[in-house]
C-alpha cells in the first residue's frame, strides 16, 4: 500500500458559471470517487455571473488528474487551474473564541501580536479572534490556543492564486 | 406571441425537427401532453419509462438524430435514469424531459416529487431544473447543441409542472452560444503530423476502432485510411460496422470475446491506431501485458480519455471524421502485406467456430441461429441486443455490414436494452427488418414493450435465445465458481441448480411460456427446438405482418468462447474449452 501520507495535497481554483446545482456537479465528481475535499471556497468574482471556487484535495494523481479533466468537461466550468507546480499564494481565515479570563488575555494578545491575528470580540471569559494566512500559520495558532481552550472555530477555507502575470480568467 | 410553457415545449421540439416522443403521461406532465395532442410529433405510448428511455435511445443510435423521452415526476423520472445512464456510458445523443412538482411544494415531500436532476446529475451530460418559463426555450435549444455535439450525451431537462402552465412573451431563439462549452473539432496540426511519421514507419500497424468511429460519421475516413495506408481493422463491440463485415481489411471484434487473431494482433503490433475508442477493460484485459510493443496514436474528441487507462505516444484531441480528413490528405500508399497473410494464418488457426451437438436429441446452437440470420439478411439488418450471452454471439456471428445497425448496450451492459431500442429503430427505419437478438433473463426485463410494439405496429423480431438460465453468469458461476450456480437458474427455486441435478430444459415448464405471451399480445411466437426448423421460421419471422418472438430453446452449457477471464492479459484467451 502506497502511504497516504504521501500524496500532495492539490490545490486547484475552478471559474464556474454563478448557477444553482454547479456546486453539485463539481463535488459529485469528488464523492463519486470517494474522495475527500479538506478544503472549498466559493465566491462571486468581479463578474457576477462567475464564481470561483478553490478546493483543496489530497488523492491518487491519476485519479486527480482525470478529475480534473472531467471538471472541465463540465458544462458549467469555465476554466480550471491546478496550482501544484506554480508559484502561488494561499489564504484561509479563521474565527476563533477562546475561553480567556482578564488573566489570561496578556498572554493571549502577545500570541496573537506574533501572528498578526486580532482580537475582534472580547467578552467576561471568552476572546474571539481573527486571522488570515495560509494553512500552517493557522494551524501553528491553533496549537497555540489549544492550552486556553477553544470554544468555537470557524474557517473560510483556502483562496489561492498565482503570483504574477499568471492569472485565472475568463 | 404569448405562449404557456407546454406550448413552448412543444415549438421547440418540432423546430429541432422532433419525429416522435416517447413516454408516459402523469400528474406533473399533463399540461405538456395536452399540447402534444395536436402535435406532428407522433407520441409513442409506452408501457414504462425505462421503455421510453431505451427506444429513444435505439432511434438515436440508428439515426444519429437526438431522441427524445419524456417522463412525469417522481417514479417517472427515476425510472428513465436506467436508460440514461446507458446512453451516456454510450456517448448516444438524448433529450429526456420529465415533469416535476410546482416549484412552490419542490422540496416538501410533495407526491410523486423525487430530486429529478440530483438522480440525473452523474449518469447525463448536462442537466437542468428550469424554474422561470422565461428560460424554457433557451433551455431546450441548449439541451439539443449539447446532446448532439462533442462527446454527445443525453441531456435531462425537469420542468414543473406550473413552469409548463405559466405564460410569457415567446420569441425562438434562433441562436446560441455557450462560452463555457467549446468541443475542439479539428485535431491540432502537429499532431496529426506525428502520428503521420507513426504511420509511415509502422511494419505491423492496426487500427482499434470504436462506437466514436460511428458517432462522428468517419466510417468512409476510416475505409479510406486502412485502404490507403493499407492496415487491417479490429473493432469494439461498438463498433461493429463501422467497416463492412467483407471488406478484406476487416479482420473482426476485439476484446473479452473478440477473436483469437484480432486480439494477438493487439498484442504484436507495433504501432495501434485508436480511433474513437476509450480502452474499455473488456478490450484491453489486463493493463500490464495490454499491446506491449507498440506505439499508440489515440484519436478521440474526449480529452478525458487520453491517457486515462493506457499511456499513449500520440493523442490527438478532436473529431474522428475531420482529424481522419486531414490525415488522410498527406497519408502515402503504404502495403503491408506480410502482416496481414500473419494475421489471417493466426485467424485460420482460431476462426470463430462451433461444435454440433452430438447428443441424441441435438439442441439447435445459438452461433447456428444467427449465422442463418446473416445469411437471409446479408449482414444487412438493424440488430439490437440485450446483454449477456447472447450479445457476444450476436457480435460474434453478425458483423454487420452498415454502421448504425448493431445496437448494444456496450458500456452500462444493461439487460433489457435489446427489445425497446429495437422498436425505436424500427419506428425510425420501418422498411428494413429490425431483429433483437435477445436472452431470456434479458427480455423478461422490459417485454411489457409488447403492447407498444403492438399498438404502434411496429413489426420488431425478436429472437429469444432461451438457455433457462441467466447464461452469462451461469458462465461464470461454471468457470470460476465450482459450477455453483447460484440464482442463475430461471426455472428453480431460488434460482439454484449444479450441474449434477440438472435436468433437459426441454423437460421443464418455462415461466412464462413466451409462445403464449406472444399470443396474449396478438404478436406470433413460435418455439424451435430443432436445427431443421430454424430457416423457415426466420423466414416467417422476417415475412411477418405482427411483431414476432422466436423461442429458441438452446444448451445451458453452451458457452461463448474465445473469452479473456476477467482481469488476465489478451495473451491468456482461452479459444474453447476442449
Amino acid at each position: 500500500m502506497k502511504d497516504k501520507n504521501f500524496e500532495p495535497k492539490h490545490t486547484i481554483s475552478i471559474l464556474v458559471e454563478n448557477k444553482a446545482g454547479v456546486l453539485a456537479r463539481i463535488s459529485g465528481l469528488f464523492s463519486a470517487r470517494g474522495f475527500n475535499i479538506d478544503s472549498l471556497a466559493v465566491g462571486e468574482t468581479d463578474d457576477p455571473t462567475v464564481s470561483r471556487m478553490t478546493i483543496v484535495v489530497k488523492g491518487d494523481e491519476k485519479i486527480l488528474e482525470q478529475v480534473e479533466k472531467q471538471l472541465n468537461k463540465l458544462v458549467d466550468v469555465i476554466k480550471l487551474g491546478d496550482y501544484i507546480e506554480i508559484p502561488h499564494l494561499e489564504r484561509d481565515l479563521a474565527l476563533i473564541k477562546v475561553k480567556a479570563d482578564k488573566n489570561d488575555r496578556s498572554e493571549l494578545l502577545q500570541i496573537v501580536d506574533i501572528f498578526r491575528a486580532k482580537i475582534v470580540d472580547v467578552a467576561d471569559h471568552s476572546v474571539i479572534i481573527e486571522v488570515t494566512g495560509d494553512e500552517d500559520k493557522i494551524e501553528a495558532l491553533i496549537r497555540m490556543l489549544g492550552s486556553f481552550g477553544i470554544l468555537e472555530m470557524s474557517r473560510t477555507g483556502i483562496v489561492a492564486m498565482a503570483r504574477g502575470n499568471n492569472s485565472l480568467t475568463i | 406571441m404569448e405562449k404557456t410553457g407546454a406550448e413552448i415545449i412543444v415549438e421547440c421540439l418540432e423546430r429541432e425537427g422532433v419525429e416522435f416522443i416517447f413516454g408516459i403521461p402523469g400528474g406533473c406532465n399533463l399540461p405538456f401532453f395536452d399540447k402534444l395532442y395536436d402535435s406532428k410529433i407522433r407520441l409513442i405510448l409506452t408501457r414504462h419509462e425505462q421503455g421510453a428511455s431505451h427506444m429513444a435511445d435505439g432511434y438515436a443510435r440508428s439515426t444519429g438524430k437526438v431522441g427524445v423521452c419524456t417522463a412525469t415526476s417522481g417514479p417517472g423520472a427515476t425510472n428513465l435514469v436506467t436508460g440514461l445512464a446507458t446512453a451516456h456510458m454510450d456517448s448516444i445523443p438524448l433529450v429526456a424531459i420529465t415533469g416535476q412538482v410546482r416549484t412552490d411544494v419542490i422540496g416538501s415531500d410533495a407526491f410523486q416529487e423525487a430530486d429529478a436532476i440530483g438522480c440525473t446529475r452523474p449518469v447525463t451530460k448536462h442537466n437542468y431544473l428550469v424554474k422561470d418559463v422565461k428560460d424554457l426555450a433557451h433551455v431546450i435549444r441548449e439541451a439539443f447543441y449539447i446532446a448532439s455535439t462533442g462527446r454527445p450525451g443525453p441531456v435531462h431537462i425537469d420542468v414543473p409542472v406550473d413552469i409548463q402552465r405559466a405564460k410569457i412573451e415567446f420569441s425562438y431563439p434562433e441562436k446560441i452560444s455557450i462560452r463555457s462549452y467549446s468541443p475542439t473539432i479539428k485535431g491540432h496540426p502537429l499532431q496529426i503530423k506525428k502520428a503521420l511519421e507513426l504511420i509511415k514507419a509502422a511494419e505491423r500497424p492496426l487500427l482499434y476502432v470504436g462506437g466514436g468511429t460511428i458517432l462522428s460519421g468517419a466510417t468512409k475516413e476510416l475505409r479510406t485510411l486502412a485502404e490507403k495506408a493499407n492496415i487491417p481493422v479490429a473493432t469494439t463491440l461498438m463498433a461493429n460496422g463501422a467497416m463492412p463485415f467483407d471488406h478484406p481489411l476487416y479482420l473482426g471484434p476485439l476484446g473479452m470475446h473478440g477473436k483469437y487473431s484480432t486480439n494477438t494482433a493487439m498484442q504484436k503490433c507495433d504501432l495501434m491506431i485508436s480511433c474513437g475508442a476509450r480502452f474499455d477493460d473488456r478490450v484491453t484485459g489486463k493493463l500490464s501485458s495490454f499491446s506491449p510493443h507498440s506505439k499508440k496514436i489515440h484519436f478521440d474528441i474526449d480529452p478525458a480519455n487520453i491517457g486515462k487507462s493506457v499511456a499513449v505516444d500520440v493523442p490527438v484531441v478532436g473529431d474522428l471524421k475531420t482529424v481522419l480528413k486531414e490525415l488522410n490528405d498527406q497519408m502515402p500508399e503504404k502495403n503491408h502485406k506480410p502482416w496481414i497473410e500473419q494475421i489471417k494464418e493466426w485467424d485460420k488457426k482460431h476462426p470463430f467456430s462451433y461444435k454440433e451437438d452430438q447428443g441424441k436429441d441435438p439442441f439447435i446452437k445459438p452461433q447456428y441461429v444467427i449465422q442463418e440470420l446473416h445469411r437471409l439478411t446479408k449482414g444487412e439488418a438493424i440488430i439490437t441486443t440485450g446483454v449477456g450471452q447472447h450479445q457476444m454471439w450476436a457480435m460474434q456471428w453478425y458483423p454487420c455490414k452498415y454502421p448504425r445497425h448493431f445496437l448494444t448496450s456496450g458500456g452500462l451492459g444493461t439487460m433489457g436494452y435489446g427489445f425497446p431500442s429495437s422498436i425505436g429503430a424500427k419506428l425510425a427505419f420501418p422498411e428494413k427488418p429490425v431483429i433483437c437478438i435477445d436472452g431470456d433473463g434479458s427480455f423478461q426485463m422490459t417485454m411489457s414493450e409488447m403492447a407498444t410494439a403492438i399498438h404502434e405496429n411496429v413489426k420488431v423480431i425478436v429472437i429469444i435465445l432461451n438457455n433457462y438460465y441467466l447464461g452469462m453468469v451461469r458462465q461464470w458461476q461454471e468457470l470460476f465458481y465450482k459450477e455453483r450456480f447460484s440464482a442463475s437458474c430461471l426455472t428453480a427455486q431460488g434460482g439454484r441448480r449444479t450441474k449434477e441435478n440438472e435436468p433437459d430444459p426441454r423437460s421443464l415448464k418455462y415461466i412464462p411460456d413466451f409462445v403464449k405471451f406472444a399470443e396474449a399480445y396478438g404478436a406470433l411466437g413460435l418455439r424451435l427446438t430443432h436445427k431443421e426448423e430454424v430457416e423457415g421460421a426466420l423466414k416467417q419471422a422476417l415475412d411477418s405482418k405482427v411483431p414476432v418472438i422466436l423461442d429458441v430453446i438452446i444448451h445451458p452449457e453452451e458457452k461463448v468462447f474465445p473469452m479473456v477471464p476477467a482481469g488476465a492479459g489478451l495473451d491468456d484467451i482461452i479459444v474453447d474449452m476442449a
